[in-house]
């Protein structure tokens, strides 16, 4: 039988197993929506701007491990949607994102609502389609999940016009799919995991440094289980955090511009440096050439070949599925008679415990303000550890990482790559709806926030229970902090002026608001909040604006350039 | 230092600007780049001259491969290889000039293919030097117009790139 494109389209997301898709409708998207409304299958989200729905599908797909998918119209749907495609693509998070598209006999015409959208997000999509002929839809949704999905994932997206909604074809949805110009290695090369291993065993100052890639690739467990078995340091960036336990003594921290001393010192200090599903990026390890030791080996395992000698050039390079190389790795180990140089790894333990010493995320806890990182203690004290935590962009985006305990993967969303704020709300509808039952926190600035507030509305209309809780400090704060080390406390534009009254706006949106001014109430104001299972609560904590992040390396420095907060 | 990579990319709409956004959005710069179809009509061969240091040869590479359109790259200027470029170039051609040019097109293996008694419109092939060769052996006065059709190249020998 014959079925529309838009039939077609629904029926694919069905056997792609998609339970939400996040949008926004509009005329170019008109029959896809009402094929929607025909079926419950496939429960659609409505959002209330389109950035809003991709962060969302964004959000479900990191804390799940599924394809997130977002539908939105054509011309400002598409371009309001970039920001959210942009985020996922700097992430490598599995989207498909289907946009409406004007008419084929209307494209180039400059029709009202039209604009090139593969053209307009070519740059920032791992691929991109758009689908002329409605025999071409079935195929094309499948490809566009396996592209999402396999090598180094990422987001596609599938720009369908109006009139292939509406024409007919005969409907197969392919079983499998493959394309001759899309073969990612997958494999590790055997000879070279051999060499890493024989590294590994060598090595006197070992550091293991890992990034987003365990997570995406779901490598938590051969990489715990492989840095227990060597009792190697551990490091995981800000978007690895929680693929090693963070509780677990091994653990060092997060690395980079913000990282804690003792996890910069032993990655500038190896002779190992063991990086896997990680790319160096200029917040992690600062200045490539301060950061290059003519004396240290690095191993690189990565699923694209492209990360690898990008920045910093690798010994012995891997390219693979990184779950994979990893059992594969501690299959190695286990099987060898060699064991690491224990005498060697106690000195050097030795000398990352004295970096500890520094105790380099030190605040005032005596102070009659509210501090940032208290909240964020307590907040981690409360939910025993095990929420999903969201995040903005800005200093509370870095204590939440500093100072919450990740010990589970995909348990930390944060948008690390692009730094777009205006995602912890949306992200957090995600996440919540792919976990139901879970705490899902959003920590957020009183400026981030506003920038997808609106998304209040579709937490009410959902029932979402998010807590968000806003770090309220008057202030763009990272922006701040920066005029105050490198602008001479010239603060433009940073200030924060004309805030709503954010208990107000909660319980206009139909949620509880809660306003937190005393260390003391701190405690008792999350407490009631994480009771509050039904409701979105919204706190606002009115913290100290003068508080910076430490440590700080300064954009462009060497990665032991550090500014601690004794120093100033 | 210059390459000449060759690319088998599927023969479809937006391909090329993948390949072209690529080289302006990570900086690297394109000498040239000519692309038609292979005897396969699915697929297109391209020829990008470009130049670089080792590191950022690589990385071109690597990112090229990384295009999920892209089948195949291969460096030619890793071993042997052929270079051709085809140029038409009309010159003036008038009163004692007429003969000389003649006789340089003649030097440089040059076809002449439209004559007026003004004018002629010479084709040449060859690498690209051989062609900056040419132009800067006649008067630049004399030029009127040219137009190139950048390198397309192929291995020598065995060394051949296909799927
Ligand atoms: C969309 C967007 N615009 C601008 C920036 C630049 N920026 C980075 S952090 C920041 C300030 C964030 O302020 P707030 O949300 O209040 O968080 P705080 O730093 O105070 O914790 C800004 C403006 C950004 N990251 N994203």
């Amino acid at each position: 039988m014959e079925l529309t494109g838009a039939e077609i389209l629904i029926r694919c997301l069905q056997e792609e197993g998609v339970d939400y898709v996040f949008g926004y409708p509009g005329g170019a998207v008109l029959n896809i929506y009402d094929e929607l409304f025909k079926q419950t299958r496939v429960k659609h989200v409505l959002v209330r701007h389109e950035q809003g729905a991709v962060h969302a599908a964004d959000g479900y797909s990191r804390s799940s491990h599924k394809v997130g998918v977002a539908l939105v119209t054509s011309g400002p749907g598409v371009t309001n949607a970039v920001t959210g495609i942009a985020t996922a693509h700097m992430d490598s998070v599995p989207l498909v994102v289907i946009t409406g598209q004007v008419p084929t006999a209307a494209i180039g015409q400059d029709a009202f609502q039209e604009c090139d959208t593969v053209g307009i997000t070519r740059p920032c999509v791992k691929h991109n389609f758009l689908v002329k002929n409605v025999a071409d839809v079935a195929v094309t949704i499948k490809k566009a999940f396996y592209l999402a999905a396999t090598g180094r994932p990422g987001p596609v997206v599938v720009d369908i016009p109006k009139d292939v909604t509406q024409a007919k074809a005969e409907f197969s949805y392919p079983k499998t799919i493959s394309m001759r110009s899309y073969n990612p290695v997958t494999k590790g090369h055997a000879g070279q995991i051999k060499k890493a291993v024989q590294l590994l065993l060598e090595a006197k100052r070992p550091m293991v440094y890992t990034g987003g890639g365990v997570i995406l690739n779901d490598a938590s467990e051969a990489l715990t289980r492989l840095v227990r078995l060597l009792g190697f340091p551990c490091t995981n960036t800000l978007m690895g955090l929680g693929a090693f336990p963070g509780t677990d003594p091994q653990f060092t921290g997060m690395p980079g511009m913000h990282g804690t001393y003792e996890s910069n010192m032993a990655m500038q200090n190896c002779d190992v440096l063991f990086a896997v599903g990680t790319r160096f990026d200029d917040r992690v390890i600062g200045d490539p050439a301060h950061f290059y030791r003519a004396d240290r080996k690095i191993i690189h395992i990565d699923i694209d070949p492209s990360s690898i000698s990008k920045r910093v050039k690798v010994d012995v390079p891997i390219v693979g599925y990184v779950g994979d190389v990893l059992n594969e790795m501690v299959k190695l180990v286990e099987s060898s008679p060699a064991r690491p140089d224990g005498a060697a790894l106690k000195a050097w333990w030795a000398e990352i415990k004295d970096w500890q010493r520094k105790d380099c995320l030190r605040y005032d806890r005596a102070s009659k303000l509210i501090k940032p990182q208290f909240v964020l203690e307590k907040l981690y004290e409360l939910t025993r550890g095990d929420a999903f935590v969201t995040s903005d962009v800005g200093q509370h985006q870095m204590w939440a990482a500093q100072y919450y305990k990740f010990d589970k993967p995909r348990r930390w969303i944060n948008s690390g790559g692009l730094g777009t704020m205006g995602f912890g709300l949306p992200a957090a509808m995600g996440v919540q709806l792919a976990n139901p039952d879970a705490t899902v926190a959003c920590v957020t600035g009183e400026a981030s926030i506003q920038m997808c507030i609106q998304e209040l509305s579709t937490c009410k209309q959902y029932h979402l229970p998010i807590k968000i809780v806003n770090l309220n400090n008057r202030y763009m704060g990272m922006v701040r902090q920066w005029q105050e080390f490198f602008y001479g406390n010239r603060y433009a534009e940073s200030y924060m002026d004309a805030l709503p009254d954010f208990v107000k706006l909660a319980e206009a949106y139909g949620h509880v608001g809660m306003k937190i001014e005393q260390p003391r109430d701190v405690e008792g104001a999350l407490r009631e909040a994480l009771a509050q299972k039904e409701r979105l609560v919204f706190l606002d904590f009115i913290t100290d604006q003068t508080e910076n992040v430490f440590p700080m390396v300064p954009g462009g420095k060497g990665l032991t350039e550090m500014i601690l907060a004794e120093e100033l | 230092m210059r390459h000449i990579l060759s690319i088998l990319v599927e023969n479809e709409a937006g391909a090329l600007s993948r390949i072209s956004g690529l080289f302006s959005a990570r900086g690297y710069n394109i000498e040239s780049l000519t692309v038609a179809p292979t005897e396969d009509p699915t697929m297109s061969r391209m020829t990008i001259v470009t130049s670089g240091s080792d590191d950022v040869i690589e990385q071109i590479t690597k990112q090229l491969n990384k295009l999920v359109e892209v089948v195949k790259v291969v460096d030619l200027t890793e071993g042997n290889h052929i270079e051709r470029e085809l140029m038409l170039v009309k010159v003036r051609a008038a009163g004692k000039d007429r003969d000389e040019m003649k006789r340089l097109a003649d030097i440089f293996r040059g076809r002449i293919l439209d004559v007026t008694d003004k004018s002629y419109t010479i084709e040449l092939t060859g690498t690209g030097s051989k062609l900056d060769a040419f132009l800067q052996a006649i008067e630049p006065g004399v030029i009127l117009e040219t137009v190139r059709t950048g390198a397309s190249g192929i291995g020598r020998g065995e060394r051949i790139l296909r799927i």
